[in-house]
């Protein structure tokens, strides 16, 4: 990783996890507290290292493992600290817990999910299933496609977690791997830029562990009688309001960002040559610059394909989603994890419920790849373009189409 | 990390650059790929490399494990660490420039321990011309994250790969 910059440099040459911790220097939280967990390792590396050098500004805790970490962090959170940690797989199973504790608890956290797929069979590498399997927890998710969109992802979450109209800790993903340790030039924000852009930490307005303002947080609430029943709902609701808030903040916020810096990303979902499209496949995460390369090829060879990404999964940006598939005949969804319930991948499952809003009839098919780390390149896009354009005249296949099932 | 270093030469000599490492369980002596794409033009597939133009074999002894030339294409560059003549390779017809240097041999001699990463980008930048030494200098004294002899050590061993690397054209054989 890098040594420490006399002068904060304009840009670096790293991968997406020291441009993560890029985004928590640049970000000034006031507390971090982490686990080292593989694929993520390198990220606590590299802000221990900031730490050591000054250059992160944060007290920084290393906890005696994940249930730890969070649980700090939600007392830090509650007395008005702006909170980070990072976690990946195995981490997150033993962080549960608090985890699904936090956006009940409105605390509005950032944590990086450094993306793996999980055991068994036992494997190390990338793959969405960890952060798919908590899709319904409460988090804000979103899935970063480059490694440039990491470090200003991360900065952009603490805007949107903080908003009062949100309330709600994010998931900011990055898939194990390919993204956690590819490497790329990353431009570097002005560091009083972002100060502005982000303002002073805005975390506990609402429920505080604070002497002058005694509070029980979180006490015993529902049950089958009195106005339990009717407040838990309350809370619940708050919690849908808030989910349903985020998107257009999640959108606002990365209009701001622009703006300010120059560059963008988009918030909820990408079309990427969709216009004019006959068909399309949908991309979540890093697969996506592959898949745009395959789109591209399609087109030269006369293809009318297109593109549609997924930035931010929770909450679902349905509306944004109809629009988009509104313009085709047909979609592949590509998921790089498993809905073992139904057969198909979890973003897949999305889609399907986004067709049900929609008047006409759009044929979708289920491609499953890139678990354990294995590579979807354009070839496997290629298949996946052709497959999908089959169903435009045909009935699509009702089994998910698993893109790695032939490599050797 | 010769991956990560020429990442870093490249994009100061205004390259777009995508270097993706691959590895299993963390262990020393496991056989590791890393592999690097530069442009002109932004890069955008985060993929592996399948049929790559130039392949940098750091370790003598890692053929024996992995076929290396796997989906080598036509007119490709071989760096390779070897001792041995070119006579004495067995390559691919692809291979159309090899540039050969003894790396574990001087690394022997000046970590005295066979790391031979740097000594192979001076290889590589000898052979290839497409980075220079000085941008290679620059990245393993901003971005190494060595100081003070480790930094010496291998600033010496990238100025003797380069020194010492012999660079072989290889006439193409008659189509079959």
């Amino acid at each position: 990783m890098s040594a420490l910059p006399q002068a904060r440099p304009q840009h670096v040459v790293c991968d997406g996890n020291e441009a993560a911790a890029w985004g928590v220097v640049l970000s000034r939280p006031d507390m971090v507290a982490v686990y080292p967990i593989t694929p993520q390792t390198s990220l606590v590396e590299a802000l221990a290292q900031f730490a050591a050098d000054g250059v992160l500004d944060a007290e920084m805790v290393a906890a005696e493992g994940e249930h730890s970490v969070l649980s700090v962090l939600q007392g830090a959170c509650l007395a008005g600290a702006r909170t980070y940690t990072a976690t990946s797989g195995p981490g997150l199973a033993f962080m549960f817990e608090p985890y699904i504790r936090t956006p009940g608890l409105r605390l509005p956290m950032v944590m990086s999910l450094v993306t793996r797929d999980t055991l068994s069979p036992q494997c190390v590498w990338g793959g969405h299933q960890d952060a798919m399997s908590v899709r319904e927890i409460g988090w804000i998710q979103m899935y970063c496609e480059t490694v440039q969109e990491i470090l200003d992802t991360v900065i952009m979450a603490f805007k949107i977690a903080e908003h009062r109209d949100v309330m709600l800790p994010v998931n900011v993903c990055h898939d194990g791997n390919y993204l956690s340790f590819g490497v790329c030039r990353v431009d570097l924000p002005e560091s009083s830029g972002v100060d502005a852009f982000l303002g002073q930490p805005d975390t506990n307005w609402h429920v505080a562990l604070d002497p002058d303002r005694p509070m029980g947080v979180d006490p015993l609430t529902g049950g089958g009688g009195g106005p339990g029943p009717a407040l838990f709902a309350r809370y619940r609701k708050g919690q849908c309001r808030g989910m349903q808030n985020a998107l257009g903040v999640i959108e606002d916020v990365h209009r701001g960002f622009r703006a300010r810096f120059g560059r963008g990303h988009a918030p909820l979902i990408e079309e990427y040559r969709l216009d004019d499209a006959e068909y399309a496949i949908v991309t979540i995460g890093s697969m996506t610059g592959a898949a745009k390369d395959a789109v591209d090829e399609a087109r030269r060879l006369g293809q009318r394909a297109g593109l549609i990404k997924v930035k931010t999964y929770r909450p679902f940006p349905l509306q944004a989603m109809a629009q988009a598939i509104a313009k085709v005949k047909a979609v592949g969804v590509v998921d790089r994890s498993v809905s073992f319930g139904w057969n198909c991948g979890p973003l897949h499952q999305d889609v399907l419920g986004t067709l049900a809003t929609l008047p006409q009839r759009v044929a979708a098919v289920s491609f499953i790849g890139g678990l354990a780390g294995a590579d979807l390149t354009p070839a496997h896009f290629a298949r996946a373009l052709q497959t999908t354009a089959q169903a435009l005249a045909g009935a699509p296949p009702l089994a998910p189409v698993w893109l790695n099932e032939d490599d050797r | 990390m010769a991956a990560n270093l020429l990442a870093h030469a490249l994009v100061e000599e205004g390259r777009h650059v995508v270097a993706i490492p691959s590895f299993g369980f963390e262990r020393r002596g496991a056989p590791v790929a890393a592999f690097l794409r530069f442009d002109d033009a932004p890069i955008r597939r985060m993929t592996n490399i399948y049929e790559p133009d130039c392949i940098v074999c750091i370790d003598p002894t890692v053929a024996r494990a992995v076929n290396i030339f796997d989906g080598i294409r036509e007119n490709a560059t071989l760096v390779q660490a070897t001792r041995k003549p070119l006579g004495e390779l067995n390559l691919p017809g692809q291979v159309a420039r090899a540039g050969l240097c003894d790396a574990v041999g001087i690394a022997l001699e000046i970590f005295r321990r066979p790391i031979t990463n740097t000594l192979m980008l001076g290889a590589f930048a000898r052979t290839t011309g497409l980075v220079r030494l000085e941008s290679l200098q620059a990245a393993l004294r901003g971005e190494g994250g060595l100081r003070d002899a480790a930094l010496e050590q291998n600033l010496a061993a990238l100025a003797r790969g380069y020194e010492v690397t012999a660079v072989h054209a290889i006439e193409r054989r008659a189509a079959a």
